[in-house]
């Protein structure tokens, strides 16, 4: 797999991928993403990329808001509802169980 | 139209009913929890035989018996087995199951304890165990078409690379795979719950797609809905899932239905154990989300092969089912790669496209198949844990 004849021109190794360009949440996809850091954020639908700053700590797997959300907003990844929003929340910031919840039970 | 996967082949069994077996047990069989001991009694005396012990058997009745019957005969009949011994405490049941066993045309001996005793049963069952034993290791692997695999999926502690990266692997091993006739199982009915209306979607046809929206919906009623009592939060995501960053069940969701590609349709829906009876294709098997469960039920529906997203790292394995780990993330494949068959993380640093981790399976697909074993099989791995629906009378 070295090659990668098929591979985009990333510059560098993406910390945040997001899926769909719809969507309002993205994955760090690296270990020991620090606070501050400007991150290369990969959108997996045509690999196109953009910057963030990451506004906490975030564990490798875990949620970063794209854009400032609002108490009673909708979550979307997959370009799809994943829950509502139930704290407002900062562009940058960590989204999971503190501040999103499923519209389900 | 012919692909570079139509004429893969792999080195397996040919069975007695015609279909293909990627590894060759002789089981030893309990009917019933209290015959376990007899069977491992076997097991230990006669080497190059597997038992599969379990906890039930004993005053089932109606739909719960049913499901039992059809995982035993189902877990018997598997063409990963090649011969099996059965042993219950009454001849009633176990001919029920050795017969069930028998139709595949393998060689089945059933034997049962009351009126003999544990020594006896033993004694008798060991010469048929050893008999098969020698029997069953002359058999040779014959060159097979890669469409005669049967092959299942379920994921398990899933977390957001899973729906980045493992579950799309399988997905795409799907896409390529199924236009070459294989069959292939995915369900895991509970976690379909928040894609429910993109999963119907996917159905062949609208009925297919109705019979399986009702079967769904009945599960949340009949099950959720009837039993709940919090908000199942921490149950669906698991405490695993929340610790990899799933934060909803409609997020697991997403990434769980990743495992069915982009264009492939399921044809028909199976009860638990139930086997294939509309040809070649992808099938909805209605199913517990938890790992072993699941993959006793698919093993038990004539699966041969499992492959397995995990994100966190789930360990499972199968007595007769060879399970294929396949992760994305890369501290699991730091911390856990003991466990894993298939590193897929290069899809999170975009070095490996899903294509690629789709061809990276079905090499490893058509491995197992020729007889690599998997990292399950070689920690010893045999999780077999049989859904129970309700309480013995």
């Amino acid at each position: 797999m070295s090659e990668n004849p098929h591979l985009p021109n990333i510059p560098e190794t993406p910390h945040l991928l997001v899926h769909e360009h719809a969507d309002n949440v993205g994955v760090v996809v690296v270990e020991g993403l620090t606070a501050g850091t400007e991150m290369l954020v990969c959108v997996t639908h045509d690999n196109s990329t953009f910057r963030l700053t990451a506004g906490a700590d975030v564990t490798i797997g875990h949620k970063i808001a794209l854009k400032d959300l609002k108490d009673g907003d909708t979550a979307i990844k997959y370009g799809e509802d994943i829950g509502k929003i139930i704290a407002d929340i900062e562009k940058g910031a960590h989204v999971h169980t503190h501040n999103c919840k499923t519209k389900r039970w | 139209m012919a692909s570079k996967y139509s004429n893969m082949t792999v080195k397996a069994f040919r069975r007695e009913n015609g279909r293909v077996g990627v590894r060759n047990h002789v089981v030893i069989l309990p009917v019933d929890d209290i015959s376990n001991a007899a069977c491992e009694a076997v097991a230990n005396n006669v080497k190059g035989t597997l038992a599969i012990p379990h906890a039930y058997g004993r005053l089932q009745f109606g739909e719960d018996l049913d499901l039992h019957f059809r995982t035993m005969i189902g877990t018997g009949a598997n063409p990963n087995v090649a011969a099996v011994v059965v042993i219950g405490i009454e001849p009633g049941w176990t001919k029920r199951i050795a017969d069930g066993i028998r139709a595949t045309g393998k060689p089945v001996a059933e034997f049962s304890i009351e009126q003999n005793g544990d020594f006896e049963t033993i004694r008798r069952a060991s010469w048929a165990a050893k008999d098969f034993v020698h029997m069953t290791s002359e058999y040779q692997r014959e060159e097979c078409s890669i469409s005669e695999l049967w092959v299942s999926t379920k994921c398990g502690e899933s977390d957001t690379t899973t729906g980045l990266g493992s579950c799309p692997t399988v997905g795409n091993m799907y896409d390529k795979l199924l236009p070459e006739g294989i069959t292939g199982f995915f369900g895991e009915t509970s976690e379909i719950t928040g894609a429910e209306h993109i999963c119907k979607e996917r159905a062949i046809n609208a009925e297919v797609g109705e019979r399986w929206y009702k079967m769904w919906k009945a599960y949340q009623d009949d099950v959720i809905f009837a039993h709940q009592t919090d908000d199942l939060s921490d149950s669906q995501p698991t405490k695993g899932n929340i610790e990899g960053g799933l934060t909803t069940i409609e997020e697991k969701a997403l990434g769980n239905l990743e495992k069915i590609g982009r264009t492939s349709k399921f044809i028909d829906i199976l009860e638990p154990a139930e086997a294939p009876k509309s040809g070649n294709g992808l099938y909805f098997m209605d199913s517990s989300s938890a790992a072993a469960e699941c993959v006793t039920l698919m093993a038990a529906g004539g699966a041969v092969i499992h492959t397995f997203p995990t994100g966190q790292g789930n360990v499972v394995g199968n007595p007769i089912v060879p399970v294929i780990k396949i992760t994305a993330n890369p501290r699991t494949v730091r911390t856990m790669n003991e466990h894993v068959d298939v590193d897929v993380s290069g899809i999170l640093r975009r070095e490996m496209t899903i294509d690629e981790a789709g061809d990276a399976l079905i090499e490893m697909i058509t491995r197992t198949a020729n007889g690599r074993n998997t990292a399950a099989e070689a920690l010893g791995h045999r999780e077999f844990s049989m859904t129970k629906l309700y309480r013995s009378a």
